[in-house]
């Protein structure tokens, strides 16, 4: 379990004292998907890098399993450093090094005997799916493939937390959903606990069980997923759930109730949903906001509905209930 | 303005086939002997002037680099030809003589090992720091941060960094040659400029020239030869 308390963090620049991070309390249990999403500039990448220390806190704690780390010394720091790993939005690879010799790079580091690192290294190359590439440069790869071959590294010492900064932030959406199965697969095999930093709602739609939003440095709201972006109260998650910008939207009287259906994986087939709806049910809904990506034939994103009364939303609700990979929820922006 | 003279090609060839040989010899290990010294004093201090920064990986005291940097920029700016008389003393102390082939190595590694140090901090300027920030989070020491990552994943351009270093050495040894430095400087001086044999003065110039080539040549090779960012 990892837990953060009163967490902030003030950088000193020629510019005067800049806040990233302002009493940030968060915690994660052992097995999460944790999220943390917030807009470039709001503090996600320093306190991803707080979890590990990179960046020391200015004032507050981070306790792993009940182990406060600002406590700890540099010494102590580097064994942590072991259980909680982390992948990068550029990868970070070792350019003069092979694949097999990168994923070696934190055994070495530990002083493992050169034969049971390429031995534990081929094994993770198996696990991510490029047993092939053991003896390629990372200018050879792709994208993905490089971010793969990260993974591998950043699991090689065994770790009981990754951390994930912007790790699919430099793909395409299609590969960013390969490695976003990849994390949640590993997750489900090692019993990993993830947390996930980004500014792109699909991927914290796509995998995330519990989330974060980080606006200017401080937690503006926190929980399940699902709870989160149905009852949106901040501005900043308001933002998030209505991407095209929730003050454009059109003023609606008090009647009127609008559903906010995610896509995680439904498949295109059945598709058109919307026209499906108002001929079979006779549910004439007025599409507020989308943003939906179909990757492989299957559709992942969110899509916010408004319907003309409470009735008719109970109705398309029970009526969406039964289309599968697919969750529809009232959202409540006035509340 | 003097008629240029040339003195007859069999006495050329008698004095090329003479004392070239030996000359080259000592041209080289000048070279090699002086790069190597200066690499050995300049690689390390090369690699304290970008890790002892105050965001490097083992700062050091602001004083320290203060004063680092200032001694390499002293000694940067002296003219070699000053410096080689300016050593004749710390010369003497080291070698026991102030002329011939291996006192001429004292004032090169001397002229050579700061600018190395400041070719060493350019290269390792050039490691991404998200490297650095990558080894620090897998809980790499300040050591395996610099061998591992820093000089690791500049080896490509530090070899490159070294081909420059090694030529302008091979300059400074013929400019040696003025102030009791052996090798081909000494023989273009000697025979060309103070007996006026151009003949003489063209083939030191010209073996030179190509010893460059060559350095610059093989330098080049196995850089690209080492280098897996693209292919």
């Amino acid at each position: 379990m990892i837990q953060i308390e009163g967490l902030s963090k003030t950088f000193r620049t020629s510019d005067g004292a800049v806040e990233a991070l302002k009493n940030v309390s968060l915690t994660v249990n052992d097995g999460d998907i944790y999220g943390i999403i917030g807009m470039s500039g709001a503090g996600k990448s320093t306190l991803v890098r707080c979890i590990n220390l990179l960046e020391r806190p200015t004032e507050g704690t981070v306790r792993i399993d009940g182990q406060d780390l600002c406590a700890l010394s540099e010494v102590e720091l580097r064994k942590v450093r072991r259980e909680v790993t982390m992948i990068f939005q550029s990868f970070n690879l070792l350019a003069q090094r092979t694949c097999l010799k990168n994923i070696c790079f934190p055994l070495e580091l530990i002083g493992t005997k050169k034969a049971a690192a390429e031995a534990r290294a081929r094994e993770l190359l198996e696990l991510v799916g490029l047993p092939d590439k053991a003896d390629a440069y990372p200018s050879q790869l792709s994208g993905g493939q490089k971010q793969r071959i990260a993974i591998a590294r950043a699991l090689a010492t065994d770790p009981k937390v990754l951390l994930c900064d912007e790790a699919t932030s430099a793909l395409d959406p299609k590969t960013t959903h390969d490695i976003l199965s990849l994390l949640r697969e590993l997750h489900d095999k090692l019993g990993l606990t993830i947390i996930l930093i980004t500014h792109q709602m699909s991927v914290v739609e796509e995998i995330c069980t519990r989330v974060a939003i980080l606006d200017n440095g401080s937690v503006v709201e926190e929980g399940p997923v699902e709870t989160v972006f149905s009852a949106p109260k901040s501005d900043a998650a308001k933002r998030l759930v209505f991407p095209d910008g929730y003050e454009e939207l059109p003023e609606s009287d008090e009647k009127k109730r609008r559903i906010r259906v995610v896509f995680r994986g439904a498949s295109s087939a059945t598709a058109p949903l919307i026209a499906r709806m108002a001929m079979e049910e006779g549910i004439l809904a007025n599409i507020l906001a989308a943003s939906i990506k179909s990757i492989s034939g299957k559709e992942y994103g969110s899509m916010v509905l408004e319907v003309s009364d409470a009735k008719e939303c109970a109705r398309a609700l029970a009526y969406l209930a039964k289309e599968p990979e697919l969750i529809a929820e009232e959202v409540s922006i006035h509340a | 303005m003097p008629e240029l003279l040339m003195e007859p090609i069999s006495e050329t060839w008698r004095i090329v086939a003479s004392e070239f040989p030996f000359a080259i010899w000592e041209t080289l290990y000048a070279t090699v002997l002086a790069t190597g010294l200066a690499i050995v004093l300049g690689l390390p201090l090369g690699v304290l002037l970008v890790a002892g920064e105050q965001d490097g990986v083992l700062p050091l005291p602001k004083w320290l680099m203060s004063a680092l940097n200032i001694v390499i920029n002293i000694l940067r700016s002296v003219p070699f030809i000053i410096l080689m008389v300016l050593v004749i003393p710390l010369t003497r102390l080291l070698v026991g003589k102030a002329y011939g082939t291996m006192a001429s190595v004292v004032p090169l590694v001397i002229a050579a090992f700061p600018f190395i140090a400041r070719l060493v901090e350019s290269s390792l300027r050039e490691v991404d720091p998200n490297l650095i920030e990558m080894a620090r989070s897998m809980g790499a020491t300040p050591f395996q941060i610099i061998t591992k990552v820093m000089l690791r994943e500049s080896v490509p351009s530090l070899i490159s960094n070294f081909t420059i270093a090694i030529t302008t050495i091979l300059g400074y040894t013929a400019m040696s040659g003025a102030v009791g430095g052996g090798g081909l400087g000494k023989l273009a001086i000697t025979y060309g400029y103070n007996r006026y044999m151009n003949g003489v003065m063209t083939v030191a110039v010209i073996l030179l020239v190509v010893l460059v080539q060559v350095f610059q040549m093989i330098g080049t090779k196995t850089a690209v030869k080492n280098d897996k960012r693209q292919r």
